[in-house]
């Protein structure tokens, strides 16, 4: 390697400075919601609080978790992620494999029929009424029914079932297996990569997603939590929420009358938040490998 | 005809099965493909069609096929309404800022990643700068408010430390703030996730290239901008037109999200956030799909001349 002139260092000083700046604002935020999260809500009023809870508590979290609609919702967000995930990588691999086949009747035809989908769409009107018309309205289903197959996932897959080699496929014929037999046999099992990666993908969005029942769901027992997130950050509903509380709760609030909507809901959000950050560690090398994947289609 | 005959046939070569036979004997491939397709066809197809109901007059009790058809009466509408041109400066302007700053912005990130030599700073860099992408915009949202706000917030601390400003500004309820605050969020969502292409990109330039330039005298800096910046233009352009055909996107959940307070309308009234209020909260159906189809006819359209350019001036920039 070359050394490096007096310009060159500068640059590179200029470069590490610009890039902590950006690591220090892009984790910031959400230390600092943290933080308010573990501190007593009265005391964060104050002002002054930034990087360490200056009057450390577990309250916010004990009312967050105590509070059974709150708890409920964060069930049906993992029960949507869990079923979403599982059904849509499903149906999705099924469809792929099948496209895969050469000797599929109207292939073609059918691949031209999917990738008009990805360039046009209805839009969010027709869409909601045709939804309207299906009965799916306060379902749950409404939340993993419109979105298990997806064309761009399909594609994904397709390009990756197409590249295992296929003499795996063809002995396995030989020893009588099914077509069914084969994608669940051999097929699947090679390809824990690339299920690993949309699984990820898939399992984010439905983990993130609060617009879809906001507009579809009204049944308050049904909401995920990020929907019930928004709408307490949205109207204060918390202040009401507060006086709803159970009786229990309602008792140990007013004896301790140090949490505020504030703390309260930057608890509900690192709650909202914790599933992505315990598996984001572990994914991270999918997610590279997932994007590339995707944008080598484009 | 008997399958064995046709079997026997086949096996003669006389006879190839005609299609229904075909199709009915390859029933197991589709069956796995047939439920895929009627699943787009209900849920893609269906709704594509739908849209024509802009040119109707659609209730709820008539019903897609009893309702009366109105030709233009709402693009007409829409175009005489005094929100309209409210709504397109709206979209026009935040859709600009965000592909001026927004788009070159992990470009930038993803050199300066590439020259850091040092594994575990970058290593740290990229994972904390990816983050931000797998949190929902109502965390986002939830996130800037707090670091905004009046009491406690980080940035209203900040200045007031500095001596910029006496009394604490509330940010999120004043118009002049509110496309500032919509690109950097933006921004700060999506930098380092963007980068993530740009910066495998460049993993795959010839390191010759740079060995030769820097022979040659180049400095660093003068290698970032002739030699990996060129090398990686393909890929640029493509993410170019592809963001040309979003742009009339503009946010819709992050608008939606921040722009809560009514007082905000002036300045976050873009054309999604327009058909969602009309459409799903004021049950107008007809003519929010009317303007939600003015959207999507435009869009097209710019993709299709982004693709132009770029096809154009092809030869000449690689």
């Amino acid at each position: 390697m070359l050394k490096l002139t007096a310009g060159d260092r500068a640059l590179l000083a200029v470069i590490y400075a610009l890039l902590a700046a950006l690591g220090f604002a892009a984790f910031y935020p959400f230390w600092n919601a943290a933080v308010i999260s573990f501190n007593e809500g009265i005391d964060t009023v104050k002002g002054g609080v930034t990087f360490w809870p200056r009057e450390f508590t577990l309250a916010n979290y004990r009312i967050v978790f105590e509070d059974a609609r709150l708890v409920n919702a964060f069930l049906i967000s993992i029960l949507r992620t869990a079923v979403g995930t599982f059904c849509g990588m499903l149906a999705t691999a099924i469809f792929a494999y099948g496209m895969t086949r050469r000797e599929l009747i109207g292939r073609k035809y059918y691949m031209v029929f999917c990738i008009v989908t990805m360039y046009f769409s209805g839009g969010l009107i027709p869409s909601f009424l045709l939804i309207r018309e299906l009965g799916m309205f306060n379902s749950f289903w409404v939340m993993v029914v419109p979105g298990l197959i997806s064309v761009w996932d399909m594609i994904i897959f397709r390009t990756f079932f197409l590249g295992l080699p296929p003499g795996l496929e063809e002995s396995a014929k030989v020893d009588g297996s099914s077509n069914w037999g084969v994608l669940f046999r051999i097929v699947l099992p090679l390809s824990g990569p690339v299920i690993a990666t949309l699984s990820l993908f898939t399992a984010v969005y439905h983990w993130n997603d609060w617009f879809t029942p906001s507009i579809y769901i009204s049944n308050a027992d049904l909401l995920p939590i990020q929907t019930k997130l928004q709408q307490i950050l949205n109207s204060n509903i918390m202040s009401e929420q507060m006086s709803q509380l159970n009786s229990a709760a309602q008792g140990r609030l007013n004896k301790m009358r140090t949490v505020t909507t504030k703390s309260l809901s930057m608890a509900t959000m690192m709650v909202a938040t914790l599933p992505i950050l315990c598996v984001y560690p572990f994914v991270q090398k999918y997610f590279v490998k997932g994007v590339l994947v995707g944008s080598l289609k484009e | 005809m008997a399958l064995t005959d046709i079997r026997k046939a086949r096996q003669d070569g006389e006879l190839k099965p005609s299609g229904p036979t075909r199709f009915l004997r390859q029933w197991d491939i589709q069956l796995m493909v047939l439920p895929g397709l009627i699943f787009l066809l209900v849920f893609s197809y269906i709704p594509m069609y739908g849209v024509l109901m802009a040119f109707q007059d659609y209730s709820l009790f008539k019903g897609f096929f009893g309702s009366p058809w109105v030709g233009f009466k709402h693009f007409e509408m829409f175009f005489g309404a005094p929100e309209f041109w409210t709504v397109i400066r709206n979209t026009v302007v935040i859709s600009m800022l965000k592909l001026l700053i927004g788009f070159p912005a992990p470009i930038l990130l993803a050199l300066m990643l590439n020259e850091i030599r040092g594994r575990v700073f970058k290593r740290t860099i990229q994972t904390i700068s990816y983050l931000p992408h797998f949190l929902s915009w109502v965390i986002v949202s939830g996130l800037v408010a707090s670091l905004l706000s009046t009491e406690n917030g980080s940035l209203n601390m900040l200045l007031q430390r500095l001596d910029l400003i006496g009394e604490p500004i509330n940010f999120l309820s004043l118009p002049e703030y509110f496309w500032s605050i919509l690109v950097v969020t933006d921004v700060w969502k999506e930098i380092g996730f963007s980068s993530i292409v740009y910066l495998a990109a460049i993993a795959g330039v010839d390191p010759h290239l740079h060995e030769a330039a820097a022979v040659d005298g180049a400095s660093r800096l003068r290698q970032m901008f002739s030699i990996t910046l060129p090398a990686i233009l393909p890929v640029i352009v493509v993410f170019l037109i592809l963001a040309i055909g979003n742009l009339l996107n503009a946010g819709f959940e992050n608008i939606l999200l921040l722009a809560s307070n009514p007082v905000l309308r002036d300045v976050s009234d873009v054309l999604d956030t327009y058909v969602y209020r009309i459409g799903i909260q004021n049950s107008r159906y007809s003519y929010a799909t009317a303007a939600g189809l003015f959207k999507a006819l435009i869009s097209v359209g710019l993709l299709v001349a982004a693709n132009q350019l770029a096809r154009r001036s092809g030869n000449s920039l690689w």
